[in-house]
């Protein structure tokens, strides 16, 4: 099998060098990659969408439908996970318990139906450690990390970013809140529920827009058809247009990350992630 | 509004898509609904885009209002519209029997069940109709993720064929990936239509052939081509059967179509027939694949795994017949897809049926199964006749095409190659017939009788859209002339003798 | 040989992302822990991605957004002055497929882990045969 596979692999290598012999060189500015169709994009986005970051305008608007789509993965990924994982259904086995005023550990066998509530608080079989730190600190990061992320999505058209970027940073935030507190504090903050449907809603939000422009009148997603409704001329019109499609795909992207993060990290029991 | 119909094929079923995963979390009751009201905006989409192109010729969408080499396009014409109402009809049919099995097997998941039934058949669809190659890739990735989520919800042993499944499929997706790329570099442009106008002054380029090999090889392991088949069988037979019944179907045939659309559409017939000059060399690796998939189906002990290793047969069919390089093949090839698709459509229902009453699919729970379910066995043989290839059923005049061509190529090994396979399948069909009319029904599973046993049919719900399958079979291979006169001849170039 | 050798160098990265999709794909061919074949799978995606964003790049030009976009002086915007957004704009798809592909695979190595206890391809096979 070894011998096999690196014979297979030689082969490939092999012919994708050889393709390479007729390659323009790297960085060409005269290769037809950068003279055939992007040259348009570069020097007609600012008139044709007001966008000054063309990465963005290509992205959300001459290409939106497979950004659409591309959303749509995410989308789909993260109902494969829950498909996948998730165990419905009461849960049962051991649970600790931290007493809080004392500190003492409690280990309660076959705790299903029963639950400790006031004074007592779950913690996870894996982490008995009690570290202050390492909560507050996160604790202080995590609204500006919202913030930033916030930011990125915002501020896509002027600078790097837009909705992935910004919505797998404010995913980040909560999975950091679930790694370290635990899954059932960051489940409190933003339950199954909420994410499930937020995820189908930021996917909608993309391919909602686009039907509207469809509804208007226009192409499917051509966002000029939105002027009418925004009250401005069709250039802003698209630009304001990606800036509601990447909103949608930052809560989408964010609802997600958090959704695959619960179903992975807890193999879709809900209690306890890593 | 007609004018937005192929915006409206993909998009309806990806819009419910997000409803039904609502209503998942809301209310079940709505999911099923949902579900059926989408695939069917989408199929009277696909069936009036069909009367559109066969009135009036192909049709262009241009999405988000940009034209074709800057943003992209969609484009319907004779090779896609019968596929795009075939991807329907295969999905439609399929949700009505399957609803029941579905909601007894999934309980609280049915709504995550049908919003992935419902993605997948959108990336079905919008690989058959885009015109940008690289919009083909991301749909793709629909198409096999949501596939993924569906097969590995099976029996104990399908997340492993899955993930096996994942392993392969990737690689193949990430070798079309790179094949765009390969052509992008040398072209600059990704709307298909665009890269065969600049293509014939590059084929001396080596990274053009490069860009071939690699899209076909891609697309070879995402279709299941023999050496390439090892995560079909595992995954088609481990998989619940309302999934299989629609991912046996239609993904490897749309592979197919993609294959061929590369090869007439984008790298023209001109250089992938007259100066590459490796078109024999394929058609014998059909020739392997056709006589390897019917001997490991012999070797096959239950109902699915021998279907799929079918599968794997018939995909040679396919492939050989485009690769034949003259128009017989090609035509055969088309209409094989749409055949084949309605064929395995007709063995999975019948299966279906089958699990449902015996929830098994061994060949041993067949015994007396034809006085137990005729109606199931009924439209179970006559899928069979057509995968032999018996007049009036549809298989019987694909193959008959097939067989021309390999005849006017001279190319008597794929000849003797269907030929053999038919023989093959005809063994297996009729041991079927026999475990099931003469072998006495397993005494441990009734309750000692002995005479006939009672009729134990399938619920209707399985039933009527196993039979209106099967009836197609017949009426598809009556029409088959008016089809090819009416459609499939425009589809293929005329630099295809 | 200094023809080679230059040829190399003016194409390395190409040479380099070969290298990066081969070491991957052989991990994806050899391996027989299910983890690392994921590992493999990511590393063959990841060179694909090293590929596209070498077609964008250009000598001279510099990242893909308008400086003083909305300022009031209005300059000609030249194409050789940026580098071709076109594959960046590729490559954040096949990222994100990549992320997708990558969290169903570990959700199915989860199952297959809860189901066998074992992620090595050979035991998992022992253990079908043996049942």
């Amino acid at each position: 099998m070894k011998k096999l596979g690196l014979l297979l692999v030689i082969l490939s290598g092999a012919l994708l060098l050889y393709a390479t012999v007729d390659f323009p060189l790297w960085g060409d500015p005269s290769s037809p990659a950068s003279l055939h169709v992007s040259p348009r994009y570069i020097e007609k986005t600012m008139e044709e969408t007001s966008v000054p970051n063309i990465v963005t305008a290509v992205l959300a608007d001459y290409r939106g439908f497979d950004t659409m789509f591309e959303t749509t993965v995410i989308f789909g990924a993260g109902v494969v996970c829950f498909l996948l994982l998730r165990v419905l259904g009461g849960e049962e086995g051991d649970h600790y318990y931290r007493h809080l005023p004392t500190g003492v550990t409690i280990h309660v066998k076959g705790a299903k139906g029963k639950s400790l509530s006031g004074e007592f608080e779950r913690i996870d079989m894996l982490w008995t450690p009690y570290d202050l730190v390492i909560k507050t600190a996160c604790r202080i990061m995590i609204p500006f990390i919202q913030i930033y992320a916030l930011y990125v999505i915002a501020h896509g058209h002027h600078s790097p970013g837009g909705g992935f970027q910004g919505g797998v940073i404010l995913g980040a935030s909560v999975i950091l809140l679930a790694i370290s507190q635990n899954l059932r504090t960051a489940l409190r903050r933003i339950g199954e529920k909420t994410v499930g449907i937020l995820c189908a809603i930021g996917v909608f939000i993309y391919a909602g827009t686009g039907a509207l422009c469809l509804a208007l009148g226009r192409n499917f997603l051509d966002y000029a058809a939105l002027a009418s409704v925004l009250g401005t001329d069709p250039v802003t019109a698209r630009s304001h247009g990606i800036l509601i499609v990447e909103t949608g795909v930052g809560i989408a992207v964010m609802a997600t990350m958090i959704w695959i993060y619960n179903n992975v990290s807890s193999a879709g029991r809900y209690d306890e992630g890593l | 509004m007609s004018h937005h119909f192929p915006a409206l094929l993909v998009i309806a079923p990806l819009l419910s898509a997000f409803f039904i995963s609502g209503a998942g979390w809301l209310n079940r009751r709505f999911c099923l609904p949902l579900a059926v009201a989408s695939l069917g905006v989408a199929g009277l989409s696909a069936l009036s885009l069909f009367w559109r192109v066969v009135q009036q010729g192909p049709v262009l969408y241009r999405l988000g209002g940009w034209d074709p080499p800057w943003g992209i396009a969609y484009a319907v014409d004779f090779l896609n519209a019968p596929v795009l109402v075939l991807i329907c009809i295969v999905a439609l049919l399929n949700l009505w029997a399957s609803h029941r099995q579905v909601e007894e097997q999934f309980k609280e998941k049915t709504g995550a069940f049908y919003t992935l039934y419902v993605l997948m058949v959108t990336g079905l669809l919008g690989i058959t109709v885009t015109g940008d190659a690289f919009n083909l890739y991301v749909l793709l990735e629909i198409a096999s993720l949501s596939g993924y989520g569906l097969i590995a919800m099976g029996e104990d042993r399908a997340p492993l064929a899955t993930l096996n499944y994942v392993y392969m499929g990737t690689i193949g997706a990430c070798f079309y990936l790179l094949g765009i790329g390969y052509l992008y570099i040398v072209t600059g442009s990704l709307n298909m239509a665009d890269i065969a106008r600049i293509l014939p002054g590059l084929y001396e380029n080596k990274a053009v052939l490069t860009a071939l090999i690699i899209c076909l090889v891609g697309l070879w392991l995402k279709m299941a081509f023999f050496p390439l088949h090892v995560w079909l069988p595992n995954a088609y037979t481990f998989a619940p059967v309302p999934s299989a019944a629609l991912i046996a179907p239609l993904m490897t045939k749309v592979m197919v179509y993609v294959m061929i659309r590369l090869m007439l559409t984008v790298f023209t017939p001109g250089y992938v027939f007259s100066t590459l000059g490796i078109n024999d060399a394929v058609v014998w690796f059909a020739v392997i694949a056709i006589v390897m998939g019917a001997i490991l189906a012999l070797g096959q002990r239950d109902l699915k795994k021998m279907i799929s290793y079918i599968i794997v047969a018939e995909v040679g069919y396919m492939v050989g017949g485009a690769w034949l390089g003259n128009r017989a093949g090609m035509t055969g090839a088309i209409l094989h897809i749409i055949n084949d698709a309605l064929m395995t459509l007709c063995l999975f229902l019948a299966v279906a049926a089958i699990t449902y009453r015996m929830k098994s699919y061994t060949f041993s729970s067949l015994k007396g199964l034809i006085r137990k379910m005729p109606f199931t066995m009924g439209a179970f043989i006559l899928g069979g006749l057509s995968i032999i290839g018996v007049p009036p059923t549809c298989g019987f005049f694909s193959k008959w095409y097939l067989i021309t061509g390999a005849l006017q190529a001279g190319h008597y090994g794929f000849m003797a190659a269907l030929l053999f396979s038919s023989l093959v399948n005809v063994v297996l069909f009729f041991r079927i017939i026999e475990i099931g009319f003469f072998e006495p029904f397993n005494e441990g599973h009734g309750h000692g009788e002995h005479g006939p046993e009672p009729m134990n049919e399938a619920p209707l719900s399985i039933l009527v859209p196993l039979w209106i399958v099967a009836l197609g079979l017949v009426v598809v291979g009556v029409y088959t002339s008016e089809i090819i006169t009416h459609v499939l001849q425009f589809a293929i170039p005329k630099a295809i003798l | 040989m200094s023809g080679i050798v230059a040829t190399i160098i003016a194409k390395y990265n190409y040479w380099i992302y070969i290298c990066l999709m081969m070491i991957g794909l052989y991990a994806m061919i050899t391996k027989r822990n299910l983890i690392k074949k994921i590992v493999g799978m990511n590393i063959f995606q990841t060179a694909i991605i090293l590929f596209y964003v070498s077609i964008g790049a250009k000598r001279g030009g510099t990242i893909p957004i308008i400086e003083h976009a909305h300022g009031g002086q209005s300059h000609a915007v030249e194409a050789v002055h940026y580098i071709n957004p076109l594959p960046h704009v590729l490559m954040l798809t096949a990222i994100v497929v990549a992320v997708a592909t990558l969290g169903v695979a570990l959700a199915l190595a989860i199952r297959i882990y809860n189901r066998y206890r074992t992620l090595e391809e050979d035991e998992i096979l022992s253990r079908i045969r043996g049942s």
